[in-house]
């Protein structure tokens, strides 16, 4: 195939093929960085959470009158015992928070007392004996809390712990090298030393915002009931219960008293939910980039399809004197081809600088992470398969212009 | 002569169906993602009182110094409660008031009711004419009762739906969290987006209602804590709400009027005539750091505007311009195979203008298509924003008589202007040329 004879024909139609060209360049930058949020949106979505997420569920319980601390813990063991002791139900502990909730409390951790900056941001659950076990995470090093270790705390005050447990996540950023267990840290508000007994596998943090990215897998138990005005009820169904376990543990609790609210919307909600809600964001901007990737490829391969019909269309008469001259079906064929492969390999180094332009704005302007090369070299060679994809038709249309069509005029 | 043109036009159209449909296909698609992401952005960028926007400062008091400052050198974002009350007592704006969220719990007349919750704000007397509160009835509490710390309260529409059937009820008393308090104001209608009286508790939009509003001082009197968000750089000395009081930790929103420049700059005089006493009572070990922004550049230094919405927005305007491009390209090859045509009217004497005339027709007729799937495709986009949108955003994307309008424009504009290059073209054909090469 000679390259020539296509080039000098391409200057006959300047604008046609600019035009191409630069809707391919423009697909190609707007297609690779769609494709990429929608990856990374995804990455963030299918990021394990360290709970078990089947059978578990979250009430949450607000107390609308004001309870002494102690009438609160009181009446939070009373509702563990109760929600305990049903026959669906495996475990339950209180917390003020939970993986992938979104809001909660977080405290910075430094690893001296002196220390003004902290070392990292960690989640802080309060916790009891039980909480390991209701999420399903394993401890991988140390011990779990006994009971008799796990006290209350009222909602409003600074947060104070000798024991704690962490997160391997936080374990790992505060102790790189080697072991942290019994080693002391720098979280309570107090400015106390707290030492380390215990190390959980992965377990996120409730924080699921771009700006906790680097805080995502930071969690830090700390043994005691906090007794505000609100408090969440995790609970582990017993295996293929969980309906019946929701169920009985709403109305366990208001047999205990009816003096609680239980927001009748989202006041019970299956961890799937929970994790539903914590990406909800990510799942749209995921289906939306994806729609517009999706219109843009079939807008630009239904162009191509129409310029190169065009085309076809107004050089029948040469077509036919190539053929007459001895050219064969698939020589035609291959003009267009690759007629098209040099536009659209135009239009796709054109493309690749479009893309790296609007990434480096968006990065700049939108806090976008910079785009990986291998969605740009993905990018190029999808749209070089669209390109030939779209011009086959009108090509293999081409290549059937009898050759008697040299002798017909216009 | 425009009837002929769009005769022309349609003739033209009929005889190249399936290119015809690509393009309004293409120009309807670019136009409905542009729009529909619009929509969103224009809900979300919108200014919530553009009346008096630029009048409206929000003060920020570095009372935390260099070790709480984050890396761009900013103060906090909210008012510690001794500062609060300094600036508050100091009233040195024509409206102030300073502002923490509450939650505190209602129990309805009649026996027994359950106690519910509500949200709301506990605020200064000048809140509701600063803001340009609607009262449905009566109206907000005068300055003694701030001093006096009354009993008082504004509620919602909807809270006085719920516990008075609708019904006028300002002087009748609610119980909030066992204290009688009497009803002064009802709102009417007042959800501000963003809620930019206290962005840093809602992050700007929030789905919630604002169901009661009382002074400010009654509420730390009473002991009603905060339901917004607390940040500290230190641990508080003391324990519970006393506790945080006298904490530097920061969780009470802070907003006043000015209303001009000179008044603007004073209050910026005073700020810091404040921070250097502060400095010189021993309290702040370093110089003053603060801010007073109006409203608009405040939304805009907390980032309001979700950076998706922007992303999304940028987005839909490129996949507009490959629609655009490519409906110049169709219209180019349309256009040219009609150069014959194109001959003979310029042959028998049709000026340049009205090629122009009968081509920019057919161009404009083709947006004007596009433009009206584009308002169905705009319609059914935003019905379904809440289908991929946070819902609190989601909920304020509207369509209206604007934003159509604004379609059809933008589709038979921007296709107008697509036509324009090939038109171009058209008019350039050669009559000569074209007649001898038949």
């Amino acid at each position: 195939m000679q390259i020539g004879p296509i080039l000098v024909a391409l200057r006959r139609h300047k604008a046609g093929t600019t035009l191409i060209a630069l809707q391919i360049a423009l697909t190609l930058a707007i297609v690779c960085n769609a494709l990429f949020i929608i990856q990374q949106r995804l990455v963030r979505v299918d990021r394990p959470s360290g709970v078990q997420e089947t059978n578990l569920f979250v009430i949450q319980n607000d107390w609308p009158q004001k309870l002494s601390p102690q009438d609160a813990d009181a009446r939070m063991r009373a509702d563990l015992q109760a929600l305990r002791g049903l026959s669906s139900v495996q475990d339950a502990s209180s917390s003020n928070s939970f993986p992938l909730r979104g809001s909660g409390w977080d405290n910075f951790v430094r690893m001296t007392p002196e220390q003004v900056k902290m070392t990292t941001d960690t989640a802080i659950f309060f916790s009891d004996e039980h909480t390991l076990a209701t999420l399903g995470t394993r401890l991988i090093a140390g011990r779990n809390f006994r009971s008799e270790e796990v006290g209350s705390q009222g909602g409003t005050d600074p947060m104070h712990a000798r024991q704690i447990i962490v997160s391997k996540g936080l374990a790992q950023l505060l102790f790189p090298h080697d072991s942290a267990l019994g080693k002391t840290v720098y979280v309570s508000g107090d400015n106390a030393p707290s030492t380390i007994i215990g190390v959980t596998d992965t377990l996120q943090a409730h924080m699921t915002g771009l700006w906790a990215q680097a805080y995502a897998y930071n969690a830090l138990l700390v043994p005691a009931r906090l007794t505000g005005d609100s408090t969440f009820y995790l609970v582990r169904a017993r295996p293929g219960q969980l309906a019946d376990a929701m169920r009985q543990a709403k109305a366990a609790l208001y047999a205990q008293t009816r003096m609680r609210m239980i927001p009748p919307h989202d006041g019970v909600m299956t961890f799937a939910q929970v994790r539903e809600r914590a990406y909800d964001a990510d799942y749209g901007m995921a289906i939306l980039m994806g729609i517009i990737c999706a219109v843009l490829l079939v807008i630009t391969a239904a162009g191509i399809v129409g310029l190169t019909s065009f085309w076809v269309g107004q050089r029948r008469r040469q077509i036919g004197v190539r053929r007459a001259l001895g050219a064969r079906q698939r020589d035609i064929l291959g003009y267009f081809l690759t007629e098209n492969l040099l536009i659209t390999l135009g239009g796709v180094l054109l493309g690749i600088v479009l893309a790296l332009s609007m990434n480096l704005w968006l990065v700049l302007r939108l806090g976008v992470q910079p785009l990986s090369l291998t969605y740009l070299a993905a990018g190029v060679v999808l749209l070089l398969l669209l390109g030939q994809g779209a011009v086959l038709a009108p090509a293999m249309k081409a290549s059937r212009v009898p050759p008697v069509e040299a002798t017909r005029s216009v | 002569m425009f009837a002929y043109y769009l005769e022309l036009a349609l003739r033209s159209l009929k005889r190249s169906r399936g290119l015809t449909v690509l393009m309004v296909l293409a120009v309807g698609f670019g136009v409905a993602a542009s729009m529909t992401t619009y929509s969103v952005f224009r809900a979300v960028s919108g200014d919530p009182i553009p009346w008096k926007s630029s009048k409206l400062f929000v003060p920020q008091i570095d009372m935390w110094g260099p070790k709480g400052r984050s890396n761009n050198n900013e103060p906090p974002e909210a008012m510690d409660y001794t500062d609060a009350m300094a600036l508050q007592r100091a009233h040195r704006a024509k409206l102030q008031s300073a502002m923490y969220q509450v939650s505190p719990s209602v129990v309805p007349a009649g026996a027994g009711k359950h106690p519910i919750n509500v949200s709301g704000h506990a605020v200064y007397s000048e809140f509701f004419p600063m803001l340009d509160v609607p009262f449905r009835y009566g109206s907000g509490w005068g300055a003694d009762a701030d001093t006096q710390r009354a009993a008082v309260v504004v509620i919602s529409h909807k809270l006085n739906e719920k516990l008075f059937g609708g019904a006028n009820s300002v002087g009748r008393s609610i119980s909030i969290e066992g204290k009688d308090y009497r009803v002064v104001g009802v709102l009417d209608d007042w959800n501000p987006q963003p809620r930019f009286y206290d962005v840093v508790n809602t992050g700007g939009f929030s789905s919630g209602n604002e169901d009661v509003f009382l002074p400010f001082e009654r509420a730390i009197d009473v002991g009603m804590p905060n339901d917004g968000n607390t940040n500290c750089s230190e641990v508080p000395a003391e324990s519970g709400f006393v506790g945080l009081q006298r904490s530097s930790c920061v969780w009470i929103a802070y907003m006043v009027e000015l209303d001009d420049a000179a008044a603007a700059s004073a209050y910026r005089h005073y700020l810091d005539g404040y921070a250097q006493d502060q400095q010189r009572a021993g309290r702040f070990g370093w110089a003053p750091n603060n801010r007073l922004r109006n409203l608009p550049d405040w939304l805009d230094a907390e980032h309001v505007v979700p950076s998706d919405t922007k992303v999304s927005l940028l987005v839909a305007l490129g996949l507009l311009v490959v629609c655009l491009v490519n409906t110049a390209g169709l219209l180019l090859a349309k256009f040219l195979r009609r150069s014959s045509e194109i001959g003979v009217r310029r042959a028998l004497g049709a000026q340049r203008s009205a090629i122009y005339a009968q081509f920019l027709t057919e161009a404009g007729i083709i947006g004007l298509a596009g433009g009206v799937l584009g308002l169905a495709l705009t319609g059914a986009g935003v019905a379904s924003v809440s289908w991929v949108l946070p819902k609190d955003i989601a909920a304020l994307a509207r369509l209206d008589v604007p934003l159509l309008l604004l379609t059809l424009l933008v589709a038979t504009a921007a296709t107008l202007l697509a036509g324009l290059y090939p038109t171009f073209r058209a008019s350039r054909v050669q009559p000569a040329w074209q007649l001898k090469s038949n």
